[in-house]
C-alpha cells in the first residue's frame, strides 16, 4: 500500500502492477492488515486458544464421570497451593487428580481448581460477550439515533400510538386478552393510517386534529434522558431485581446485564455522531441521495467505532464480574458449577493465606480481556483506513 | 421561459441561534436555464452556501429554516418534497460538489466503493456494468489508471484528485444540474485551472447546467454565462457575464471587481471595500449595503432598494447609480481596463 501511494503517473503504475500481485478483495486485505499488526494477532491467537479451551472444558468436566472432576471435596486437601502434590494415601484413588498433582492449587474445599476454572471458562466467556454484543448492539443504535436524529421532535400523536402498542402488548401478556387485542388493532391500524396518509401527502386535517401534531420531546431529549435514568440505578441492584422475577438461568443473566449496561455505548456514540452529523462527507452522502440509516451504519459508524471498541473490551472484564457477583449472592450460576468469577469471589476471603485462589481467575480474566482489548485496537486500524499507516 | 431547468423564487432561510435570528438568505431569485453556467458571487458569509444547500433541502433544521420561496425543477416545486422524494432527485437530477475535498470524501471508504454507492441509491445495475462506469467517469474527470484508483482510499489521493473524485461522484448518475460549491478554493492555482476547464468539458459533453458558486472573480471571467452578485442575503446584481464584469451598476460589484489586483495599478494601494459585510441576525435598515457605500444617501438607510432593469437581462438593486446614469448617460466607473 505504502510502494503505490509513491507511484503517480499511470506509467509507473503499469511498470509496478506485476509487484504489486493480483487485486486482493476486501477480506484479503483487512486479513493482510491483521497479520502485520502483530500484537493484534498475538490477541486474536490468544483470544482463539480460550475459547477452544473453554470449549474443551465444557466437555471434559461435564457429564457424570468428567475426565476433570470439579466438585470432588477433599477436606484434607484444602487450600494447597499450585502444583503440590497429592497426599496419595488420604484419598481414595477417584479422588486424586488427572494430571497427578494440583496445577493450580486447590480451593478452601479442597476442590482442583485448575478444574474448576476449566469448567468456568465457558460460562464467563460467553457472560462476558454476550453481554457486551446486546450492550454494544443496543448503544449504537440508540447513540445513533440520539446523535443524528436527535434534533427532530416526536409529536403527540407518536408518543400516543406507542402507548397503545405498549399498553395492548402488555395486556395482552398480563392474561387480558380481549382489550389487549383491541388496542394493539387500534395501534397498528392508526401508524399505519398515518404512514399511507403521509405519502399522499394529504395536509387537510380538522382542527382539533392538530393538537395531535405538536412537538412534545426532541428524540435526543428522550433517549438521553432514559440513559440517564438507567444511570441513576444502581445497576447491580437492578439486575438484582430482574434476576428475582426472571427464571435464574445462565442466558437470562447475560441478557440482564446486557440491557443494564448499553448507556456507556450509547454516549459514545451519541457524542462521536454530533461530531460528525456535521462533517462535509456526511452533507455530501446526503447530496448524493442516500438514506439517512445508510448513512448512519455504512458512512458515520465505521468512522465513530474506536471509542465503543475501547468501552467494550472494558465491558467484558465488568461483564465477567457481575456475573460472579451474582453467582455469589446466589442469584448466577448455582453454586457447585464453578465460574471464573465465583472462583474468584470465594478465594477473596483467603487472600493473604492461598492468594492462587483470586490470583489464577484474575489473571485468566485479565488475559482474556487484554487480548480482546489488543485484537480490538487492530480491528479498529482495518476498519479506519487512516490509522494504518502508523505501523 | 421553457427552457428554464432550475429557478429560485423568493427563496428565504433563516437560522434560529439562541435568542436572535440570522437571516442568511432573504428573499433571492434566480434562473438556470438548460446547459447554462450560473455563477453566484458574493463575500464569505453573504448566504451563496446556504442558498444551494437549501435547493438540495440540505439545511440542518433546526436550526435553519426555510421561512418561505419556490423552487421550481423543471417546473415542478420540489420545496415541498418529502424526504423521499429529495432523495430521488439528489444526485440523480441534481448533484453537488462541496468546498473542501479533504473533508467531502468519507475517510474509511474506498473511493471506487462510494462512487458505486451514488450509482447504486439509484440505479439497478449489475456489477460488470457498475465497474464499467466507475471507471469510465473516473476516466471522465482525469483520473489516471482509474482501476487502480478504485481501491484507494481518499487520504492516498492529492487534494486535486479528491475532487475530480467529487466531481466524478457528481456525475454518476448523469444529473441535469451540478451545483459546485466553491470547488476550487480549497486548491492550488495550477490545480484550480484543471478542475476549471474539467468542468467546462464536461459541461460541453454531457449538457448539463452547472451553479458555480464562488468569490473568486477570475473563475467566474472563465467560466460563467451569467452572474449572480450576493450580497447580505439578497441578489444585489444579476445579468449575463460580459455586463456585470465590463459596466457593473451596483456599487458593491464595482467594489468587487476594483479590489481585483491589477497588472496596470502595480505599485498602488489594492483597493478595498470599507467594512466588513453586516452579521446576517444585524442588518442595516434600507440597503444592506448602504454602510460601506461611498454613494449612499439618506433614502438608501430608509427603503429597501428595487430592481433597476438595465436591459438584456442585467438588473441592479441600486436606484442611486441607476438615477444619475439616467441624468449622465456615461456615469458609471469604467472597470474594464
Amino acid at each position: 500500500m505504502t510502494d503505490m501511494k509513491k507511484l503517480n503517473t499511470s506509467e509507473e503504475l503499469e511498470i509496478a502492477r506485476p509487484l504489486m500481485g493480483p487485486r486482493k478483495t476486501r477480506f484479503e486485505e483487512s486479513w493482510g492488515l491483521l497479520k502485520r499488526n502483530r500484537m493484534a494477532l498475538a490477541g486474536l491467537l490468544i483470544f482463539v486458544l480460550f475459547f477452544a479451551v473453554a470449549l474443551a472444558g465444557l466437555i471434559l468436566t461435564s457429564g457424570t464421570e468428567p475426565y476433570f472432576d470439579p466438585s470432588t471435596v477433599r477436606l484434607q486437601e484444602k487450600l494447597r497451593p499450585p502444583m503440590a502434590k497429592p497426599n496419595i494415601e488420604t484419598l481414595r484413588p477417584e479422588e486424586i487428580p488427572r494430571l497427578g498433582v494440583y496445577l493450580f492449587g486447590t480451593d478452601d474445599l479442597g476442590r482442583d481448581v485448575f478444574s474448576r476454572m476449566l469448567q468456568g471458562a465457558w460460562v464467563s466467556l460467553t457472560v462476558g460477550f454476550v453481554a457486551v454484543g446486546i450492550a454494544v448492539i443496543i448503544g449504537i443504535f440508540l447513540g445513533g439515533i440520539a446523535g443524528y436524529f436527535g434534533q427532530s421532535s416526536i409529536r403527540i400523536d407518536h408518543l400516543l400510538k406507542a402507548l397503545l402498542l405498549f399498553m395492548g402488548t402488555a395486556l395482552l401478556f398480563t392474561g387480558h386478552g380481549y382489550p389487549g387485542i383491541v388496542l394493539l388493532i387500534m395501534g397498528i391500524v392508526w401508524s399505519v393510517y398515518t404512514l399511507a396518509r403521509k405519502q399522499t401527502s394529504g395536509g387537510n386535517m380538522p382542527v382539533w386534529l392538530r393538537v395531535l401534531q405538536r412537538r412534545a420531546i426532541l428524540i435526543d431529549t428522550l433517549i438521553m434522558r432514559a440513559v440517564d435514568i438507567m444511570l441513576c440505578f444502581p445497576s447491580f441492584f437492578l439486575i438484582l431485581t430482574v434476576v428475582a422475577l426472571v427464571p435464574a438461568s445462565i442466558y437470562n443473566i447475560m441478557i440482564v446485564i446486557g440491557l443494564t449496561s448499553w448507556m456507556g455505548t450509547t454516549r459514545f456514540v451519541r457524542a462521536e455522531f454530533l461530531s460528525l452529523r456535521e462533517q462535509d462527507f456526511v452533507t455530501a452522502a446526503r447530496a448524493l441521495g442516500l438514506r439517512s440509516l445508510r448513512i448512519i451504519f455504512r458512512h458515520m459508524m465505521p468512522n465513530a467505532i474506536a471509542p465503543v471498541l475501547v468501552s467494550a473490551t472494558i465491558g467484558i472484564a465488568t461483564a465477567i464480574l457481575t456475573e460472579a457477583g451474582l453467582s455469589f449472592l446466589g442469584f448466577g450460576v448455582p453454586p457447585p458449577h464453578a465460574t471464573w468469577g465465583n472462583i474468584l469471589s470465594d478465594g477473596k476471603r483467603f487472600i493473604f493465606d492461598a492468594p492462587w485462589l483470586t490470583f489464577v481467575p484474575g489473571f485468566a480474566i485479565l488475559i482474556v480481556v487484554l487480548s480482546f482489548n489488543l485484537f480490538g485496537e487492530g480491528l479498529r486500524d482495518v476498519v479506519n483506513p487512516k490509522l494504518r499507516e502508523r505501523h | 421561459m421553457d427552457d428554464t431547468l432550475l429557478s429560485v423564487q423568493d427563496l428565504a432561510v433563516y437560522f434560529q441561534l439562541d435568542e436572535t435570528i440570522s437571516r442568511a438568505v432573504d428573499g433571492v431569485s434566480f434562473d438556470i436555464k438548460k446547459g447554462e453556467t450560473v455563477c453566484l458571487v458574493g463575500e464569505s458569509g453573504c448566504g451563496k452556501s446556504v442558498s444551494a444547500l437549501a435547493i438540495l433541502d440540505l439545511i440542518l433544521q433546526p436550526p435553519g429554516r426555510i421561512m418561505g420561496g419556490r423552487i421550481l425543477f423543471n417546473g415542478k416545486d420540489i420545496l415541498g418534497l418529502d424526504e423521499k422524494g429529495m432523495q430521488e432527485i439528489r444526485g440523480n437530477q441534481i448533484a453537488m460538489v462541496f468546498q473542501e475535498p479533504m473533508t467531502s470524501l468519507n475517510p474509511v471508504l474506498r473511493i471506487g466503493d462510494q462512487i458505486k454507492e451514488a450509482i447504486l441509491v439509484h440505479e439497478r445495475v449489475d456489477k460488470g456494468e457498475l465497474n464499467r462506469r466507475c471507471i469510465q467517469v473516473l476516466k471522465d474527470v482525469g483520473i489516471p489508471s482509474p482501476e487502480e484508483r478504485l481501491n484507494d482510499y481518499p487520504h492516498q489521493l492529492s487534494g486535486g484528485q479528491r475532487q475530480r473524485v467529487m466531481i466524478a461522484m457528481s456525475l454518476a448518475c448523469n444529473p441535469d444540474l451540478v451545483i459546485a460549491d466553491e470547488p476550487t478554493t480549497a486548491l492550488d492555482v495550477t490545480i484550480q485551472a484543471q478542475i476549471l476547464n474539467l468542468f467546462g468539458e464536461l459541461r460541453r459533453k454531457r449538457g448539463m447546467s452547472l451553479l458555480y458558486i464562488t468569490h473568486d472573480l477570475g473563475v467566474v471571467a472563465n467560466i460563467a454565462e451569467r452572474i449572480y452578485v450576493m450580497y447580505a442575503g439578497i441578489i444585489a446584481e444579476q445579468g449575463k457575464a460580459r455586463d456585470i464584469l465590463l459596466t457593473p451598476r451596483h456599487p458593491y460589484t464595482q467594489g468587487l471587481l476594483a479590489s481585483l489586483p491589477n497588472p496596470k495599478k502595480r505599485g498602488r494601494a489594492l483597493h478595498s471595500i470599507p467594512g466588513t459585510v453586516p452579521d446576517p441576525a444585524l442588518k442595516p435598515r434600507g440597503c444592506p449595503f448602504h454602510p460601506r457605500c461611498n454613494f449612499a444617501m439618506d433614502r438608501c438607510r430608509a427603503q429597501f432598494p428595487d430592481l433597476c432593469d438595465y436591459g438584456d437581462g442585467h438588473l441592479s438593486r441600486c436606484p442611486v447609480l441607476y438615477e444619475k446614469r439616467a441624468d449622465k448617460d456615461d456615469n458609471h466607473l469604467d472597470f474594464s481596463t
